[in-house]
């Protein structure tokens, strides 16, 4: 049947490498509520999590058992349908940026075909991640809102106004590197920091963009909801945020949605800021390896960047305190947007009169 | 039958549903929520035109941000069908005289613009990249632009000056 034309090896390919991604994202989440916890005891001077296995490694396993076999209950006043998107919602928001995040160099095979470790290299790559964080907002707050709780709605509140208070500035640092980059797409701008030392200065963009680094790390750490801006979830104010009402396996989606999204946000940044899968002497590496080893390594370079940058998010949980609310909008509002907007009249200044692109 | 026109029809199907589910859904929520849904599809034919910024930036913008805000009010002001307050029959039928004659007039509109606009080149172009779309902006139409940028500008601080609270103004007497 010729109606319609579909590269069937294309599609194949890319739903493998869906596949993969979406395991890879649910197994480093699994692990990261692991890591979590056991970074937590360290910083407590605790054991933390050791009974379930050696070191407690099985934890993640039984902790999802329980969470499947718990029962599902939907509040009396509730309004279902919504009820029960809120937790799909953020789950699906939360993976759909890996989407554009490249993954590692393309494979060029002894057969001449050219394998592509990215899903979808659109050109406006960076534009859909803000689309997607843009619209992630929403499973937070119609669960909240549809619990019928009104610590729920307090917390989908806070949530919301967060999250679209830092975007701006998390939009406006970015438009620096922009600048200099001069592409949209996450491909191009990995291409870009290849290597570590361009002959003239470091090539990763931290390095030039250290500024826009930092204000987009904290908004990073607002968007994620993640301590020290994790007010959508104060206990002391809130009891268990926005998804108090929730329980079971759409409790369990939420609490991992979290950690999807920390392992997501964390590739954005080290593709846009540390270099993606780039690394000292990766030339020579892959003058010496073939193409599938060479492609397995930045893979694993890239991941080792984003495990401690997982890391770093866990250690600012258990060292900084929690803001208040006014400080917050404060920073967000009064100290990263002008800061952000500095920073592109900087960044513009100094292509204009240093580099005269 | 080929794959653009499969999925014009699917989008197009999608826009239509919702929107008329904006219009006669009882509750705020679902409005809101049809509403969301209409700018999805909205933009994927955005995308079947090639104009991928538009897309995104529709996205971000209107599903993202406004919408994001009208479900805040909505939420805050907890508005229920039962509490929605009965309009009287003259009020009802105002409202559809003259829905009907917008309609009456958009159809006219629509029906007169498919015979003068030249049919739009689907797939070839790489007029909505945004490239382009940028040298446009900012070359060929960078006065209207700013100006319009000064608009919004003054339209925040009037929405600032408003918002703002009297009692510091008695401070300095």
């Amino acid at each position: 049947m010729l109606l319609l034309q579909i590269d069937w090896s294309f599609l194949l390919e890319k739903s493998v490498l869906i596949l993969v991604i979406v395991l890879v994202s649910f197994g480093v989440a699994a692990y990261a509520t692991w890591g979590e916890r056991k970074v937590a005891a360290i910083m407590q001077d605790r054991l933390g999590p050791n009974r379930a296995g050696f070191m407690g490694l099985l934890q993640p396993l039984a902790d999802g058992g329980k969470l499947f076999f718990k029962e599902e209950i939907i509040p009396e006043g509730s309004t279902r349908t919504i009820f029960i998107l809120g937790p799909f919602l953020f789950m699906v928001t939360a993976l759909m940026t890996s989407a554009v995040i490249p993954w590692g160099p393309d494979i060029h095979t002894a057969a001449g075909n050219v394998i592509s470790l990215q899903v979808a290299d659109i050109n406006i790559g960076i534009l859909f991640v803000f689309g997607v964080v843009s619209v992630g907002v929403y499973g937070i707050m119609l669960g909240g809102w549809a619990s019928n709780n009104k610590f729920s709605l307090l917390s989908s509140i806070r949530s919301a106004s967060q999250s679209i208070s830092y975007e701006l500035a998390m939009g406006l640092s970015l438009i620096a590197l922009l600048m200099m980059s001069g592409s949209l797409s996450m491909r191009e701008i990995a291409q870009q920091q290849h290597g570590f030392w361009d002959g003239h200065w470091l090539t990763w963009n931290v390095f030039k963009q250290p500024l826009g680094f930092f204000i987009f790390m904290v908004c990073a750490f607002a968007e994620l909801n993640r301590a020290p801006f994790d007010l959508p979830e104060c206990e002391s104010e809130l009891n268990m945020g926005y998804h108090q009402e929730y329980s079971s396996m759409k409790l369990g989606l939420y609490l991992f949605a979290e950690y999807i999204n920390m392992f997501i946000s964390s590739a954005v940044m080290v593709t846009l800021f540390w270099g993606s899968y780039n690394f000292p002497g990766m030339d020579w590496v892959a003058a010496h390896t073939n193409a599938i080893v060479f492609a397995l390594i930045c893979v694993i370079v890239l991941m080792a960047k984003i495990t401690a940058f997982i890391l770093f998010f866990m250690f600012i949980r258990w060292t900084l305190p929690r803001f208040r609310y006014d400080q917050l909008m404060n920073l967000g509002w009064k100290g990263l947007i002008p800061l952000a907007l500095f920073n592109m009249v900087i960044t513009g200044a100094a292509i204009l009169w240093l580099f005269n692109k | 039958m080929d794959i653009q026109q499969i999925l014009f029809i699917v989008l197009s199907a999608i826009a239509i549903g919702c929107a008329l589910g904006v219009v006669f859904s009882r509750n705020p929520i679902n409005s809101v929520l049809f509403l969301i849904l209409t700018f999805f599809a909205i933009s994927g034919h955005y995308i079947l035109l090639n104009a991928q910024f538009l897309a995104v930036v529709n996205i971000i913008v209107y599903a993202g941000a406004i919408m994001v805000l009208f479900l805040f009010v909505i939420m805050l002001m907890n508005l229920n069908s039962d509490t929605e307050p009965q309009k009287n029959w003259l009020v009802q039928l105002a409202g559809a005289i003259s829905g009907g004659i917008l309609f009456l007039v958009l159809l006219s509109a629509l029906v007169s613009a498919t015979k003068t606009l030249p049919v739009m080149e689907q797939g070839s172009n790489d007029l909505g990249l945004i490239k382009n779309l940028g040298k446009t902006l900012f070359r060929d139409y960078v006065l209207p632009f700013e100006i319009s940028s000064v608009l919004f500008l003054s339209a925040m601080i009037g929405a600032i000056v408003i918002g703002k609270k009297e009692d510091k103004f008695e401070d300095v007497h």
